[in-house]
């Protein structure tokens, strides 16, 4: 698949992103499903928010983090997150 | 070692809350208790509401709300709207029937996450027959109700030899209502299902070619319809790992408070299964006899105990190794490795002989003159 960098992303309406205290962790829930998150993709979805597209995320993010060169992880995960219906 | 704490409990992730027996449906492979015509206490609103936040508290997170069916108690939407303040991801396990769409949209304020409505056959006739009652067009007519509210669409079929044949025109319904999740659910053998067992068992080879078609459309509609396929454990060479082990993730409380470490826990005998009038949630997880009887590897007897693979299936299921060998200490036949494996021959076989047979029996339907005839 390939991402196009330039769509507006938003995260499933169907689906809730939300931190769990009991695991310490940020998690996407849907029927049937946990998904448990780490920082980075937790990050990364909170963006996906109607607003902004991939380019935008990873200007972000890099700034964010003051790292640059995360492109192949931020686009390599989005494609996974489309892939999976949590992101369209 | 049955009955020890364990340090290391991992707290519930699944709730699962069975708010009455009472259904208007009569489904011959329901997996409520053979007498649940009998249990007749019920528990109040404020008991329910004490639960959700206890079990919440402790870190479960996915909740569903089943029967019986779970819209004739009159406390649903208060219970539904109680589990969102919480933080649940909440699903009614529904029927459908007596659903309307003010209902849907009540819900839906109160904060139900999704519904999953079951259907019996994509055939008004035999779905009708199944159900013991008319309800085919009610029910697709309410799935579409659901996706048009906004809720994602989940679709349950139950999986059997009287449906079995028509997978194809099961998966075109489920396409044809909009269906974002399809729960193809092979049967599972216990309650009024295990009664029923020859009638519905289908043959290795209707099996063998309903997987084939599900999963081929499973490839044709990735990324629109997401596709659970619930296996035949039967005509497999390994057991599922039931509950993902035993007091590790599911929690059910039962209409009348009786937690369980699965919904099928309390044909088991001498669990002594703890009641959350009597216990707390966290209580019952961490100490109650029944929760810790099968957590860990202590209990098992050979050939699960130096079996590597323990680690993966833990055994099986406890209450099918109850069913089928008499003792839910033994290892569950439907591994290759057990030494009671013919007992799973012999149903299979049994179930044949009953689909040749020209006077085959008939189905028992679960509704409270049936049950309260078996008890």
């Amino acid at each position: 698949m390939t991402l196009d960098t330039t769509k507006t992303l938003s995260f499933s309406p169907y689906l809730r992103l939300q931190w769990e205290e009991a695991q310490q962790k940020h998690v996407i829930l849907y029927p049937e499903g946990i998904v448990e998150l780490n920082v980075p993709s937790t990050e990364i979805l909170k963006l996906c928010d109607g607003a902004h597209n991939a380019e935008d995320i990873l200007v972000e993010l890099e700034e964010k983090f003051k790292q640059p060169g995360l492109k192949n992880d931020i686009y390599g995960f989005l494609e996974v997150a489309i892939e999976n219906g949590w992101v369209s | 070692m049955a009955g020890s704490v364990n340090d290391k409990i991992s707290p519930p992730r699944w709730l699962l809350a069975e708010l009455t027996y009472s259904c208007p449906l009569q489904c011959p492979y329901c997996a409520n208790p053979i007498n649940f015509a009998n249990i007749k206490s019920e528990l109040n609103t404020e008991d329910w509401l004490r639960v959700l936040s206890e079990a919440r508290a402790m870190g479960a997170v996915q909740l569903g709300f089943s029967g019986g069916e779970p819209l004739i108690r009159q406390d649903l939407t208060e219970l539904v709207r109680h589990a969102r303040q919480l933080g649940y991801f909440s699903n009614l396990i529904t029927s459908g029937y007596g659903m309307t769409e003010a209902k849907i949209v009540e819900l839906k304020e109160a904060g139900l996450d999704h519904i999953q409505v079951s259907i019996q056959s994509p055939e008004k006739t035999l779905n009708d027959e199944l159900a013991g009652t008319e309800s085919y067009d009610h029910k697709k007519e309410v799935a579409r109700l659901v996706k048009k509210n906004g809720y994602p669409m989940v679709l349950c079929v139950v999986i059997h030899r009287k449906n079995i044949h028509q997978m194809h025109d099961i998966l075109a319904m489920a396409s044809d209502l909009g269906a974002d999740y399809l729960e193809l659910a092979n049967t599972q053998y216990y309650g009024w299902a295990h009664l029923n067992r020859d009638q519905l068992l289908p043959t290795k080879e209707q099996f063998v070619e309903a997987e084939s078609i599900a999963q081929a459309y499973k490839e044709k509609v990735k990324g629109k319809m997401k596709i659970y396929y619930v296996v035949p454990d039967f005509y497999e060479d390994r057991p599922k790992a039931c509950m993902n082990g035993w007091g590790t993730t599911f929690l059910t409380i039962a209409p009348d408070g009786t937690a369980l470490p699965c919904h099928s826990a309390r044909e088991l005998p001498g669990l002594d299964c703890p009641n959350v009038k009597d216990m707390n949630v966290h209580d019952i997880w961490h100490h109650s006899t029944a929760f810790n009887h099968f957590r860990g590897f202590e209990w098992m007897k050979e050939p699960c105990r130096s079996c590597p693979e323990k680690t993966k299936d833990f055994g099986g299921c406890h209450c099918q190794a109850y069913l089928l060998t008499g003792d839910m200490h033994n290892t569950d036949p439907a591994c290759s490795l057990s030494p009671d494996r013919q007992r799973v021959y012999d149903a299979i076989f049994q179930a044949r002989h009953d689909a040749e047979s020209s006077n085959a029996k008939p189905l028992v339907f679960r509704n409270p003159k049936n049950s309260k005839a078996l008890t």
